[in-house]
């Protein structure tokens, strides 16, 4: 598994080669990929910056990313964050699980994105017309999170 | 102990981080907020709502009942909006 949280951009062609390169057990690579909008409700955004706190991101990804491997069967998983000053089209995050077969990867990828959204410590500052603006965080991102706290994959097993 | 401040948290107290020496019967989250609270109009004004803010104390996520101990690093921030 790997963490990394980055100034700079990332190829997604490049990263999935990597992550998967010798590898032959994987049989699906789900992919998450978080791109900057240029409009948050009304307003049009000219960039956003991602701030964030170093240590604990480094520690909560980490938590998050084992949760998923206790509960899926993953080959490799892959979480790179960017933080910094992003426009409008560039790419903020990426997710990527890979496993034998196509829903355990499924499935942790999108449980990753939503832990991510509501546990790791970042936050937008967005740039409209009216100055600087912090974004707040959501009611439907919890609701997306609080999805995963009672699901257990294997209890059906 | 060392105190740091993210987002708006950061806007409003004026500061990043500090060091500060809390008075004796400072012992949990809850009691560091308060204390905080009566530091100055800022502070005041960023701790207000505490249902807006979280707390990380050695860089976990910690309730208001949890301890703070001196030599520890709290974090103060908003709810986050990575992703």
């Amino acid at each position: 598994m790997t963490i990394r949280v980055q100034q700079e951009d990332f190829d997604v062609g490049a990263e999935l080669a990597r992550l998967t390169a010798g590898n032959h057990a994987i049989g699906g690579v789900a992919v998450f990929v978080g791109l900057v909008r240029d409009m948050a409700g009304d307003s049009a955004i000219s960039a956003m910056t991602l701030e964030h706190y170093p240590a604990m991101t480094e520690k909560m990804l980490t938590e998050i990313e084992q949760e998923a491997r206790q509960r899926w069967p993953l080959e490799t998983s892959l979480i790179i964050h960017r933080h910094g000053r992003l426009e409008p089209g560039e790419q903020i995050v990426m997710v990527a699980t890979c496993s034998a077969h196509r829903q355990a990867a499924f499935e942790a990828c999108e449980f990753l994105m939503d832990w991510l959204k509501t546990k790791a410590p970042f936050w937008k500052l967005e740039e409209t017309e009216a100055g600087a603006q912090w974004v707040d965080a959501r009611d439907s991102d919890d609701r997306a999170a609080a999805r995963w706290v009672k699901k257990d994959p294997h209890a059906a097993e | 102990m060392k105190l740091l401040y993210f987002a708006w948290l950061k806007t409003k107290t004026g500061m990043a981080e500090e060091d500060v020496t809390p008075p004796a019967g400072v012992g949990t989250v809850a009691e560091l907020l308060t204390w905080l609270e009566g530091r100055g109009p800022g502070f005041a004004d960023a701790l207000a709502d505490r249902r807006a803010i979280r707390v990380a104390v050695n860089q976990s996520y910690a309730q208001p009942g949890d301890p703070v101990r001196p030599g520890d690093e709290v974090a103060l921030f908003p709810p986050v909006t990575g992703g």
